[in-house]
C-alpha cells in the first residue's frame, strides 16, 4: 500500500493556505485543516502549490548520445524542476522515427519513474525532410504518440508540411514545427542584427522564423489541422501568430525560459554557453514574448532542454553545439520574467506550463486541477529565497546552464508523480 | 593599456596614440642597419595561426624578432589542430611552454577572446573570423598619419565587402576613436543589416565619395563571395565597385589608395592605381612590422625602455 501523504499549508495555485491530502494515486481531499491517520505530513506553509509541470520540448539524449544525458538523468532533472511529465524529442540517434524507438524511450521512462516520458515521433524518416515517417505507426504504439516534430529541423517542404499537417488529424495528432527556414540561416551563427554585426558572426534573421510561421498557420488553416509552433523567439512571430489566432487558426505556441530572460548581448563575451537555436534575440523581442506569454498568444513555457557534454561548449563559438539545459531553473525563471514582473499569477503559471502543455500533447493524466479525485500529480515550490544557480549541484548529466553564477528566486521544494514524491525538502527520491 | 589587444574597441584614444607613437620612434631607431633592439630580449612570443596568412605570420615574426623575442611558429597544418585538438588544449599547451604573448590568426570569430580565458600570457588578435583584425587598422592608422598627419577630421572611405571584413571593422572602431570620419561603400548585399548603429557613414555611390575623400581603402574581394551570389557578376562588381585610373583622378591631389593586401588586381582596384604615387600598399607592409612592434612591445612589458627612453604604459 502506498503511503498518504497530507499536505499542510500550501498556497494551492498561490491563494489562501490549504490541506491536500494525497492517497492511493489521487488528491482525495484538499481544504482547510484536514486531518488523516497514519499520513505522513509535508509542512507546505508558505509553499505554492501547482498542477505538477508538463514540458513539451525537452531532449533527453537517449538512445545515442547518453554522455550528455540518459533518460534516467534527465527525468531526474524534470522531477527536480517540478515536472511530472515529459516531451522527449526525436532528433536521437537512432532517431524516433519509427514506433520501435518510441516504445523504447516510453519504456525507459517507466522503469525510470521519475515522471513520465512521452516521446515525440519524427515527423520525417531521419529528419530529413522529405518523405514521412510511419506517424500513424508511433501513434498506434504503446508509446501513442500523439506530438510529432523534425526538432532542430524544420520541416521546410512546404508539401511534405502540408501532408504532416492533414495526416496527423487521423488520430488528433499535432505537428510541432522548428520554424526555420533553411537557406536564410545557413551557417548562422546568432540573431541578425546590432550584436551580429559589431561581432562578426553569421547571422540568423527574425524573417528566417517569422516566414516558417506564417506559411504554417496559412497551410494549418487551409487544411483545418493543428499546428504547434516549437521556441517562438521573435516579436514578429508574435504577431503572426495572434493574427492566426484572431482568424480562428489552431495553432499553439511555446516559448522557452531563456528567450523570456536573456537577449543577444550576451553573445559580446563569445561564449557558446549562450549559443541556441533559435538564438537569444533583442531585449525588444524578449519583452514582445513576455507579454504574448502573458496574453495566452504564446500559450506555454517549454525548456527546449538541450544537454551537451562539456567538450561541445569549451570551444570557439563557431563550432560549438547549439542548446542549453533548462529543467531545472524554468520555474525560477519563469517566476523571476513573468511573475516578479507582474504579468503572470501562479495560476498563470500553471495554465502555461501544466495545464495547456499536456492539453496540447493529449496527457489525460497531467495537466490536471488540483482538486480531488485528480491524480495526484503536484509540485510544491518556494518562490521566496533567491540563490546563485549552481551546475554542479544538477541532476542533469550535462552543465550547459547559461544562468551559472545568476541569482535567481524560488526552489522546488516537492514534486509528487500519482501520489508518489519524487522530490522532497528539495532532495531526489 | 589592456593586457590583450583583441578588439580595436579596446584603444583608447590615448592608447591608440601610444601605439602610433611608440610606432613612429621604433620605426625610426630601426632605420638603420641596425634593425635589431633588445627590449623583448628572454620573452617568448607564439604566432598560432589556424589561417594561412604568410604576410601577417611574417610581419609579427619580423616584430618580435626586431624586439629580441624567441618567436615560435605554430601553424594548425601539420600539428596536433589538424588532429582533432581543441583550441582549449592547443592553449594549455602553449601556457605550458610558458608563452608571455600569443598572437592568434582563426578563422572563427572570437577565437581571441576564448583563448584569452585559457591562457595568462597576452593575446594578440591577428585576424579572427569575419570580426577583427586590430593590428591592421593600427599599421593602416600609422600610414595614414605618415602621409597626411593628424587624422582628427580626416575623410577615409572603405570600399568592398564590409560584412565579412574584419579590416573594415577594426579600422571603423580605430578611425572613430582617432577622430576621422568614416564612409564605407558596397553594395548593400554586403553591408551588415545594422550598419546604421555603426559610428560611419554609408554610400552605395564610390563616385560620389570620391571627391571628397582624403583616403580610399579598397577591400578584397573573397572568391567564396564571387560565386555565393553578393553581386552580379566579378565583372559588374568591378565596374560599379573598382578603382580605376579614370576613377582615382576625381579623388583630392593630397589623397591615397590603401589596400590591406593581397589585392585581386583588375578587380578591385587596376594595376595603374596599385601602382601609382597615390598607393601606399608597399608602405603598409612596412609599416605593418612597426606597429606591430609597439604592440608587442607595450603589451609585453619589455624591461628596458623601447629605446633608450621610458614609455609609460
Amino acid at each position: 500500500m502506498s503511503t498518504t501523504y497530507l499536505i499542510k499549508g500550501a498556497r494551492v495555485l498561490g491563494g489562501d493556505p490549504a490541506d491536500i491530502l494525497v492517497r492511493d494515486g489521487v488528491i482525495a481531499g484538499i481544504g482547510p485543516d484536514l486531518a488523516a491517520d497514519g499520513a505522513e505530513v509535508v509542512e507546505a506553509g508558505g509553499l505554492v502549490a501547482l498542477p505538477g509541470l508538463v514540458d513539451l520540448h525537452t531532449h533527453l539524449r537517449e538512445p545515442g548520445r547518453e554522455d550528455a544525458e540518459t533518460v534516467g538523468s534527465g527525468t531526474r532533472a524534470a522531477a527536480m524542476g517540478g515536472y511530472t511529465a515529459v516531451h522527449a524529442m526525436a532528433n536521437t540517434d537512432p532517431v524516433a522515427d519509427t514506433a520501435g524507438v518510441v516504445e523504447q524511450v516510453w519504456r525507459l521512462g517507466r522503469e525510470a519513474g521519475y515522471c513520465d516520458v512521452q516521446p515525440v515521433g519524427a515527423v520525417t524518416v531521419g529528419l530529413k525532410g522529405e518523405r514521412l515517417a510511419e506517424i500513424g505507426a508511433m501513434a498506434d504504439s504503446a508509446a501513442a504518440v500523439r506530438v510529432f516534430s523534425d526538432d532542430g529541423h524544420c520541416v521546410s517542404d512546404a508539401v511534405v508540411m502540408r501532408r504532416a499537417l492533414e495526416y496527423v488529424k487521423a488520430f488528433d495528432g499535432v505537428v510541432a514545427q522548428h520554424a526555420q527556414e533553411p537557406r536564410l540561416t545557413e551557417g548562422a551563427q546568432m540573431n541578425e542584427g546590432e550584436m551580429s554585426a559589431a561581432l562578426g558572426m553569421r547571422g540568423w534573421p527574425a524573417v528566417a522564423e517569422e516566414a516558417i510561421i506564417a506559411r504554417d498557420v496559412l497551410l494549418a488553416q487551409h487544411v483545418g489541422s493543428r499546428l504547434h509552433v516549437c521556441h517562438v523567439s521573435t516579436a514578429g512571430s508574435v504577431e503572426i501568430i495572434r493574427w492566426a489566432k484572431s482568424k480562428g487558426c489552431r495553432v499553439t505556441a511555446e516559448v522557452t525560459p531563456h528567450h523570456l530572460l536573456l537577449n543577444d548581448g550576451l553573445a559580446e563575451s563569445y561564449d557558446p554557453i549562450y549559443k541556441v537555436n533559435p538564438p537569444l534575440r533583442t531585449a525588444d523581442d524578449v519583452t514582445a514574448l513576455r507579454h504574448a506569454l502573458a496574453d495566452g498568444t504564446i500559450d506555454i513555457v517549454a525548456t527546449d532542454h538541450a544537454p551537451h557534454p562539456v567538450e561541445a561548449k569549451e570551444t570557439e563559438w563557431a563550432v560549438a553545439a547549439m542548446g542549453m539545459i533548462g529543467l531545472e531553473t524554468a520555474l525560477s525563471v519563469v517566476q523571476e520574467a513573468m511573475v516578479e514582473t507582474g504579468l503572470l499569477d501562479w495560476a498563470g503559471v500553471a495554465d502555461r506550463m501544466s495545464t495547456a502543455p499536456a492539453r496540447i500533447g493529449r496527457l489525460s493524466g497531467q495537466g490536471r486541477p488540483l482538486e480531488a479525485g485528480a491524480p495526484a500529480n503536484i509540485t510544491l515550490y518556494d518562490p521566496s529565497p533567491r540563490r546563485a544557480v549552481d551546475p554542479a549541484a544538477m541532476a542533469s548529466k550535462s552543465r550547459n546552464t547559461p544562468y551559472a553564477g545568476m541569482e535567481l528566486p524560488g526552489r522546488v521544494v516537492a514534486t509528487f508523480l500519482r501520489g508518489r514524491p519524487t522530490v522532497l525538502e528539495g532532495k531526489l527520491q | 593599456m589592456k593586457r590583450h589587444l583583441i578588439s580595436a574597441a579596446d584603444l583608447t584614444r590615448d592608447d591608440a596614440l601610444l601605439v602610433l607613437d611608440t610606432a613612429e620612434e621604433l620605426a625610426r631607431a630601426t632605420e638603420g642597419s641596425m634593425k635589431k633592439l633588445p627590449t623583448l630580449r628572454g620573452r617568448t612570443v607564439v604566432n598560432l595561426f589556424f589561417e594561412d596568412s604568410t604576410r601577417t605570420r611574417i610581419s609579427f615574426e619580423a616584430a618580435a624578432k626586431r624586439l629580441s623575442a624567441d618567436v615560435i611558429n605554430f601553424s594548425a597544418k601539420g600539428s596536433s589542430v589538424s588532429k582533432g585538438e581543441s583550441l582549449k588544449d592547443t592553449a594549455l599547451t602553449l601556457e605550458a611552454m610558458g608563452a608571455d604573448g600569443v598572437v592568434i590568426r582563426h578563422g572563427a570569430s572570437g577565437a581571441p577572446h576564448r583563448l584569452a580565458n585559457w591562457v595568462r600570457g597576452s593575446v594578440v588578435n591577428a585576424g579572427d573570423g569575419t570580426h577583427e583584425h586590430p593590428t591592421q587598422a593600427l599599421l593602416d592608422a600609422f600610414t595614414m598619419r605618415r602621409r597626411l598627419g593628424d587624422l582628427d577630421g580626416r575623410k577615409v572611405t572603405i570600399v568592398g565587402d564590409i560584412l565579412h571584413s574584419r579590416v573594415a571593422r577594426s579600422n571603423v572602431l580605430l578611425l572613430n576613436t582617432l577622430g576621422a570620419e568614416v564612409t564605407l561603400v558596397a553594395p548593400p548585399t554586403l553591408l551588415p543589416v545594422a550598419v546604421d548603429t555603426w559610428p560611419a557613414e554609408v554610400s552605395y555611390d564610390l563616385d560620389a565619395v570620391l571627391p571628397k575623400s582624403d583616403v580610399v581603402m579598397m577591400l578584397r574581394v573573397q572568391h567564396e563571395r564571387m560565386n555565393a551570389g553578393y553581386f552580379p557578376t566579378v565583372r559588374e562588381y568591378s565596374r560599379r565597385y573598382g578603382l580605376d585610373a579614370e576613377r582615382m583622378a576625381r579623388l583630392a591631389d593630397h589623397a591615397i589608395v590603401m589596400h590591406p593586401g593581397p589585392m585581386n588586381r583588375g578587380v578591385e582596384i587596376a594595376a595603374e592605381v596599385a601602382d601609382s604615387v597615390r598607393s601606399t600598399i608597399v608602405e603598409q607592409v612596412a609599416n605593418g612590422v612597426s606597429a606591430r612592434m609597439a604592440v608587442l612591445y607595450l603589451l609585453l612589458g619589455g624591461s628596458e625602455p623601447a629605446i633608450g627612453k621610458e614609455v609609460s604604459q
